[in-house]
């Protein structure tokens, strides 16, 4: 299966690390490579219609480890294991720049925690994706914590403090409660909670999961995002765009889709709070990065904001906006990366972290800001790049229901991104330059920008060829009101 | 074989005894560590062959001398005692294999052989705690081992060990004299020491006042030898003082047996005799059970220490333990006792773990710990699983009994939602205490680089693997210990209606 491949990978990162540092990068890319076409080569039997999958162990009695393909699972799987690609290509340029310490160290936990990503994807029931989701937490905690200061410690403690304890405290007793009064905790069309909960419980077993879930950052447990920005660039991409917070809405998204059902938590009035929280998320994340100096934090808040986004458009519980959520989750990722690589080139080409810095490096470093703009324009939700497309399906499926909360959430949060990415796309492009750098630069080292080409033109591409994802998506949704 | 395999229940005692009583007179360097191994080894071949039998024909018992049950002495190997003989003997021949080198540099040269042999004699107790059927029997082990531990403790070169040993023997003695008084008033009322005998005749005089006080006299006894809180006090220092070896192998089983005992004298002799008894041993024990959870995690959290933090987190595992028993269902009997073995699982490894950081490291506090991780990658690897397991995490043997003792709190309607969230906010307790040592040692830079003096030998580390690997085996294919904790809750509980 696809889990065993980045771990075999992750083991001979470690061993060539030892040999020489191009021996490490080559088996990092062959690794990502090889992961990227087996997950893509189950593609097409997913489209047919297939639900390929494997029970490993019985943990307990009717508790098992088990493994089964679906079309959501597919896609984000599909996402992680192509951005990884290009992630690895992006470090490697990065790390080098910075002579950064401990590289092998860095690469082996990459590949770890792409094993955990691929196995949250693949989870066949709640108690293997808990297994994963735990695994992706800890896996990541080096990365985080990589520079190894004390500030970096603190804000990793944070960092590992909330996933641990959100996760812990509210996502375990949670599963535990599916499987006592479901019997059952596999993921299947349709839901499986229908008829055996009902009232306030319903209510409040969503907000454990919600909130449990604490990597999908929904309000009050966002606070770890900004603290990881600690970590290294390629690590804040993995963190935004790949694989943690995507890990969390994508679960939040399958638990509602494949556990509690689209129609059933339709049906229950306990549910709309959830609607009510991933709006104010959006407003409020927006409005604090308005207020952001720092360019890492101010993109890690814009992510809280398109995070809710996509829990919001899932807890509209309308086929089209379910689409939206799965929709957006890949357009996200492509312009959160490119805008974080074009934020780690900046660093390692001129050393620059704060906004007001920025201005006229567009002369300077032409192909990361073109990126940057095209990242920020999907952000936005401007034609032609993929950000247009989800803001497109969320807001049909909104219009589906009449929903006009997420509507008014949706204009005005555009309104929000808009007045902050703007100023900043002006500034490097039109501003000039307030002192000469001590030091002439250009671009950061062409790994790094080949990656974020490539990801500027995924966002755009995205625009253009998204039929294939929709059609996957639509088998999600197939049977729904 | 046949022949040899129907005394198995004796030999399992009877081996480490003799071998014992062997070793004092191995003077040569080394042999007594080989001769007490090669006895651990056998020990445990024993237990597994048990664990065996035990799994295909249900218990096995063994009659001394063949003189018949209530009047000879019998020996009874049920899923409960398969279990814990697994967790003794195996903990013993980790400990040991692994503790070579940790225990020669600890333990005077001249003073190896009697040391030998006192382990041997504390292997042979615990062991004969487990396999005996009738209360007196049990007594003797007790004080055979017991007796034997005390040496152990302050067997080492730091005398900081003599005051504690001393607390340990006094509490200890209490708590075993506590237990003698009780099986002396249950003899002097039903004339026999076999529980199965005795369960039953207890029953004509169960509303008689001896008979309570036993009850109590025996529980309290136990509950100072498992160091159930509050009469945990003589367990921190004895195990932070105590060679290191040592205390992997006392962590990893001592209490746990006493434990063990208490077990089953309230669920096979009390819980169906005295009236009330199974409301009063919940009104009693889950408060304390509750309270140790809180005050052992939180003690732990602040200790600078690595063993005494460790030492406070076993009183809070004990009382998970209790806490499981304490709901007196099924589900609840069965996660105390899969998490007896999971947690000697967990901290007899991160003992072993610990063992292996003092041979590099300057001392245990943390502050000496700084930067270890960069030193020994490997031990600190298996740490970190081993605490991982502690805490709970899926894919541990501590998520198992985590997820066991949940479901069985929840089991019981809303009165299990309080406990629920107890077990969770002490989950997240043990995060922070482990993952003190985690950030020390992973991050925290050595103020001055000490010179590589010792290095820790590959076997111990290899061992320490050995625990690290049980204990994610066990996380992922946890058949074995759950079948024998579900048999002998079914069996404990098994006349009640």
């Amino acid at each position: 299966m696809a889990l065993l491949l980045p771990l075999a990978g992750a083991v001979g990162i470690a061993l060539a690390g030892r040999v020489s540092a191009n021996l490490r990068e080559t088996v990092t890319l062959v690794t990502a490579g090889g992961l990227a076409a087996t997950v893509w080569s189950l593609l097409p039997s997913v489209m047919a219609g297939e639900r390929p999958g494997v029970a490993v162990t019985e943990l307990l009695p009717g508790v098992e480890i088990a493994f089964r393909v679906e079309p959501l699972g597919m896609l984000f799987a599909a996402l992680a294991s192509g951005l990884w690609i290009v992630n690895s290509l992006y470090s490697i340029g990065y790390m080098r720049g910075n002579n950064e310490k401990n590289q092998t160290r860095f690469y082996v936990m990459f590949a770890v925690s792409l094993a955990a990503t691929m196995g949250v994807a693949f989870a066949g029931n709640l108690i293997t994706l808990f297994l994963f989701y735990e695994m992706l937490t800890l896996s990541t905690y080096p990365l985080v914590a990589h520079k190894g200061d004390a500030n970096t410690v603190r804000s990793a403690r944070v960092y590992l403090g909330i996933l641990l304890t959100t996760s812990i405290g509210l996502f375990l007793p949670a599963i535990i409660w599916t499987y006592a009064v479901a019997d059952s905790g596999d993921f299947v069309q349709g839901g499986i909670l229908a008829g055996h909960i009902d009232g306030p419980a319903i209510g409040l077993l969503l907000g454990l999961f919600v909130f449990g879930v604490g990597k999908a950052a929904v309000m009050p447990v966002h606070r770890w995002l900004p603290a990881a920005m600690v970590a290294p660039t390629p690590v804040s991409a993995l963190l935004h765009a790949v694989a943690v917070v995507k890990a969390g809405v994508f679960t939040i998204t399958k638990i509602i889709v494949y556990i509690f059902g689209v129609d059933f938590l339709f049906a229950a009035p306990e549910s709309d709070w959830l609607l009510y929280a991933a709006a104010f998320t959006i407003i409020a994340a927006s409005v604090v990065a308005l207020q952001q100096q720092n360019l890492k934090r101010l993109l890690a808040y814009s992510t809280i904001a398109q995070l809710s986004y996509v829990v919001m458009a899932a807890a509209i519980l309308k086929p089209l906006a379910e689409i939206g959520a799965a929709i957006h989750m890949v357009a996200h990722a492509f312009g959160k990366i490119t805008l974080f690589f074009a934020a780690g080139a900046i660093y390692v080409a001129a050393r620059k972290t704060e906004i007001h810095q920025l201005k006229g490096i567009g002369r300077r470093m032409p192909i990361t800001m073109t990126a940057f703009t095209i990242g920020a324009l999907s952000m936005i939700g401007v034609p032609p790049t993929g950000g247009f497309v989800s803001k497109w399906y969320i807001l049909a499926g909104a219009f589906q229901d009449d929903n006009y909360v997420a509507l008014a959430t949706i204009i005005l949060s555009t309104v929000l991104n808009a007045a902050y990415f703007l100023p900043i796309i002006y500034m490097a492009w039109f501003m000039p330059e307030e002192e000469t750098p001590a030091k002439a630069h250009g671009e950061a080292p062409w790994p790094a920008v080949l990656a974020l080409a490539i990801t500027a033109f995924l966002t755009i591409a995205f625009f253009f060829f998204n039929g294939a994802t929709l059609e996957l998506e639509r088998q999600v949704v197939e049977n729904l009101s | 074989m046949n022949a040899l395999a129907q005394h198995l229940p004796a030999l399992q005692v009877v081996v480490p005894m003799l071998v014992a009583s062997l070793v004092v007179l191995l003077r040569p360097r080394g042999l007594a560590w080989a001769a007490a191994t090669a006895a651990s080894v056998l020990a445990f071949a024993i237990a597994v062959q048990l664990v065996q039998a035990v799994l295909e024909s249900g218990p096995v018992g063994y009659l001394m001398g063949s003189w018949p049950a209530p009047y000879g002495i019998e020996l009874k190997v049920d899923a409960l005692s398969a279990l814990l003989l697994l967790a003794v003997t195996g903990a013993s021949v980790l400990a040991l294999v692994g503790g070579r080198d940790s225990l020669d540099s600890q333990i005077e040269v001249g003073r190896q052989p009697y040391f030998y042999a006192a382990w041997l004699l504390a292997l042979a107790g615990l062991s004969g705690i487990v396999v005996a059927a009738d209360a007196f029997n049990i007594f003797v082990f007790m004080e055979i081992s017991s007796l034997a531990s005390y040496v152990l403790v302050a067997g080492g070169t730091d005398r900081r060990a003599l005051p504690a040993v001393f607390k340990y023997l006094i509490m200890g003695t209490i708590g075993a004299t506590f237990y003698l008084i009780g099986i002396g008033l249950i003899y002097m009322m039903t004339g026999t020491l076999n529980l199965a005998d005795m369960e039953f005749r207890i029953h004509a005089v169960a509303d008689q006042r001896p008979i309570l006080a036993a009850a109590g006299f025996i529980t309290v006894g136990l509950a100072l030898k498992a160091a159930i809180f509050p009469l945990h006090v003589w367990l921190p220092n004895a195990y932070t003082y105590a060679p290191h070896m040592v205390t992997a192998f006392l962590a990893a089983c001592s209490t746990k047996v006493s434990l063990y005992v208490l077990l089953r004298f309230d669920f096979l002799v009390f819980q169906d005799n005295l009236t009330g008894h199974a409301f009063q041993f919940t009104a009693y024990l889950m408060p304390l059970a509750i309270l140790g959870i809180l005050v052992g995690s939180a003690v732990a959290m602040f200790e600078k220490n690595v063993k005494r933090l460790l030492a406070f987190s076993s009183v809070a595992q004990i009382g998970y333990m209790m806490l499981g028993a304490s709901l007196v269902t099924v589900a609840g009997l069965t996660a105390g006792i899969v998490h007896i073995f999971n947690h000697a699982l967990a901290k007899g490894a991160l003992f072993l773990a610990v063992a292996s950081f003092a041979t590099v490291a300057a001392g245990l506090r943390l502050d000496d710990l700084r930067g270890i991780a960069r030193r020994m990658p490997w031990t600190f690897g298996a740490f970190v699983v081993a605490g991982l397991s502690l805490i709970g995490i899926p894919g541990t043997a501590g998520f198992v009994s985590k997820w066991y003792l949940i479901s069985a709190a929840m089991e019981i309607g809303a009165a299990g939602l309080p406990l629920v969230v107890i077990i969770l906010v002490s989950s997240l307790m043990a995060v922070v205490y482990i993952w003190r040592i985690v950030e020390a040692a992973c991050f925290a830079k050595a103020e001055d680089e000490p010179a590589p003096s010792a290095s820790v030998s590959p076997v111990l580390v290899a061992v320490l693997w050995l625990a690290a690997a049980a204990n994610i085996y066990f996380g992922l294919v946890p058949g074995l210990p759950l079948t024998l904790a579900g048999d002998a809750a079914t069996e404990l509980l098994g006349h009640l209606p």
